[in-house]
């Protein structure tokens, strides 16, 4: 059974809607990515799922942990699931880090919260939270303030928060698109070593495809509001079947494509307020047919595994071969 | 070919004001740096943030007087900022920077935006400034019905799009695009990326192109120099220098980028503090977190020099091509 499960959840704001019904489900320890065109939804799915977006928002469909219900429920049984069973490290880390508070007592609140640890227990397991996920003399520095850090480890120190809890699933937004190539690859490869040591789940929301295909064992692409794509990281990478999961990864220059021209996808997402009302991604869709302008797709179940939203699929087969070709 | 813009022994300090202690600080931002820009090509720089690639790129434009040094344009010195000379200059130099929205103005039309420097430079009216636009828009790939749009009334990619036609619109010979298109989705990405290599390959435009994403840098540039706390640690043929990176900054650097069905191995993970350009380290600004370094390395400061066809500046570079191979 799998441990979060998320069933036609849709979210609007001020009558206009943004998510259209997502069914996403993460098993105990699993990895799985989310990645699509800034504005598809990949940060309000989670900020819905775990009760943290503004009172404005209409949201409605199901999001059960373990069986337990978290949409409609209470605010104190939300509350209770936040930071204990599911931790999010948002996209904007300014919003989560106070800069008024040292971070030893940021982390600390949420051992408080979480843990029920105070006193000197609490500070030695922020100090142990520090040190694991790399922070140098973290002993002395934890009285530090945030802008004492740098931008890299100002993003340590929120994992390390969002750890205190010891969740079961960690939901980690962009947690490297600010970042140094070089420190990107510290905080992924931390990431990694972490989920290894605790058997923690995670959701890696991020635009890049190659952080995604590194940590993930799945990965779904939403567009629009919608997840047209999900399959398991090797065979979505081998053999994207949505027309624009296929785009995504052609758009990417190749590191050993030499100056090849690039391959954009071309035109841009749709305006949510005005959605085609067929398949979303018709008007800029090289596969596009008349049906598919006024037709929805469905997600639905492919033969060979995967959920496919698309009225014309690449053909996988014809498509890795094309790929392999490429590249030798 | 000829050298269009030349960097000589190029430094800048900042002072900032420490308000707790009442003591000012110096940080050297760019610390001594010698770079030649060939007509018609696209040089990337590269490296940490707070390496000093913004201000470089300011002072190869003029817009900032460097602290010592000098940068020559077509072999003379570059004009103090502001002043008439500079100004007729600047219409042939243009500066592109990540954030469309802050370089455009939220309450004109992208057409008035994209004329304003037609105007300001006297270069067209009436029907022939309406006729530049237009063709200012279609060669950067807007549609002649966005004419009238806003900028909040476009997408990232087509507001870059719009930055760049103002920027062509007094016909530059250089342009330094500062992370133009970090703020883009791939998708849109790829559609600036090939815009910029037309504006090289048809018109023969140089540039100077910023970025952090090295997949990007790897397709548009023809070379690379790599900085390290302001200065250039390597600089190659772009080819040569993600193929084959000889210093150990770039080795790990290119390591690091994240490869569609590569997983994590055979990265090189970098350990310790990230550079602070004020707590300088002594020698090898890079020893600290290098993983060749030794006693020489903390004591005294690699100079750039040619090694198997590429500039490096490193005591290690036997054993770091060693590693490379
Ligand atoms: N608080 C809000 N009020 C109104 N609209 C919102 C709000 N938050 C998000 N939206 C809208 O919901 C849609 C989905 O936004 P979301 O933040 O989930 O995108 P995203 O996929 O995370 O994009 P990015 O990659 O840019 O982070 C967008 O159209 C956005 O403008
Ligand atoms: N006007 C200024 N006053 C004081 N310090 C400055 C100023 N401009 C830059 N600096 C400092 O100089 C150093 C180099 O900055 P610069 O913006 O050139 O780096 P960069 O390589 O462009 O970094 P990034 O990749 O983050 O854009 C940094 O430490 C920065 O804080
Ligand atoms: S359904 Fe049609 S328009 Fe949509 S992605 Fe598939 S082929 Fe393209
Ligand atoms: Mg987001
Ligand atoms: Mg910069």
């Amino acid at each position: 059974m799998s441990f979060v499960s998320i069933r036609d959840l849709r979210v609007a704001f001020d009558g206009v809607q943004v998510l259209h019904g997502i069914d996403l489900d993460i098993g105990k320890g699993e990895t799985v990515g989310l990645v699509g065109e800034s504005g598809c939804g990949k940060s309000v799915t989670w900020l819905a799922a775990l009760g943290l977006l503004p009172g404005k928002a209409q949201i409605s469909g199901s999001v059960t942990i373990e069986g337990q219900e978290l949409i409609g429920a209470r605010p104190a049984e939300v509350e209770a699931v936040r930071g204990a069973r599911i931790a999010m490290i948002f996209q904007d880390p300014s919003s989560s880090l106070n800069p008024v508070h040292r971070v030893g007592r940021q982390i600390g609140e949420s051992l408080r919260l979480h843990r029920g640890l105070r006193g000197a227990a609490a500070r030695n397991e922020a100090v142990r939270l520090l040190d694991m996920v790399g922070i140098p003399s973290a002993a002395t520095r934890i009285d530090l303030y945030p802008h004492e850090f740098s931008g890299g480890q100002c993003q340590r120190i929120m994992i390390a928060m969002a750890l205190a809890g010891q969740p079961d699933l960690l939901i980690a937004d962009e947690p490297t698109t600010a970042l140094d190539a070089t420190i990107q690859a510290q905080i992924l490869d931390l990431l990694s070593s972490i989920r290894r040591e605790t058997g923690m789940a995670m959701v890696l929301i991020s635009h890049d495809l190659g952080a995604v295909s590194a940590v993930c064992d799945r990965a779904a692409v939403m567009y629009a509001g919608r997840i047209v794509e999900a399959n398991d990281i090797a065979r979505l990478f081998t053999g994207p079947k949505h027309p624009y999961t296929r785009g995504l990864f052609d758009a990417i220059p190749e590191m050993d494509a030499g100056r090849a021209r690039l391959r954009p996808i071309e035109g841009t997402v749709p305006d949510p307020k005005h959605l085609p009302p067929g398949c979303a991604f018709a008007p800029r869709c090289p596969r596009a047919s008349g049906f598919c302008q006024s037709h929805l797709p469905e997600l639905k179940p492919q033969v060979r595994g995967g959920f496919v939203a698309c009225f014309h699929p690449e053909a996988t087969r014809a498509a890795a071969r094309e790929r392999q070709a490429a590249v030798a | 070919m000829s050298v269009l813009v030349e960097a000589r022994g190029l430094v800048q300090q900042y002072t900032t004001g420490k308000p707790l202690f009442g003591q000012a600080s110096t940080v050297r931002a760019v610390n001594g740096i010698d770079l030649a820009v060939q007509e018609g090509e696209i040089l990337g720089i590269v490296g940490e943030s707070g390496s000093g690639k913004s201000t470089l790129g300011r002072m190869l434009l003029g817009l900032e007087t460097p602290f010592a040094g000098k940068v020559l344009y077509h072999g003379q010195p570059m004009p103090a900022p502001r002043t008439e000379h500079w100004r007729r200059l600047r219409a042939q130099m243009q500066l592109i920077f990540q954030d469309p929205l802050a370089a455009l103005d939220r309450r004109m039309t992208i057409a008035r935006q994209i004329a304003e420097p037609l105007e300001i430079h006297d270069r067209a009216k009436g029907p022939e400034l309406a006729e530049r636009v237009a063709g200012l828009m279609a060669r950067v790939g807007l549609r002649r019905d966005q004419a009238d749009r806003y900028p909040h009334e476009l997408s990232g990619g087509q507001r870059q799009r719009v930055v760049i036609a103002r920027a062509l619109a007094t016909n530059p010979r250089f342009l330094v695009c500062d992370e133009p298109v970090s703020a883009l989705d791939v998708s849109i990405q790829a559609q600036v990326v090939n815009l910029l290599r037309d504006l090289q390959e048809q018109d023969g435009l140089t540039m100077v192109f910023i970025s952090h994403d090295l997949k990007v840098v790897r397709n548009i540039c023809d070379r690379v120099a790599v900085m390290y706390l302001g200065r250039v640690v390597e600089e190659a043929p772009s080819d040569r220098n993600f193929a084959d990176p000889r210093h150990p900054y770039t080795q790990a650097l290119v390591s690091s980028i994240p490869q569609a069905g590569q997983g994590l191995e055979g990265r090189i993970i970098l350990h310790g503090e990230p550079p602070n350009p004020a707590a300088r380290p002594s020698g090898c600004a890079f020893h600290p977190r290098c993983r060749l370094a030794d006693a020489a390395c903390a004591a005294t400061v690699p100079e750039l020099e040619t090694h198997g066809g590429r500039l490096a500046a490193c005591l290690k570079l036997p054993a770091a091509a060693r590693q490379a191979a």
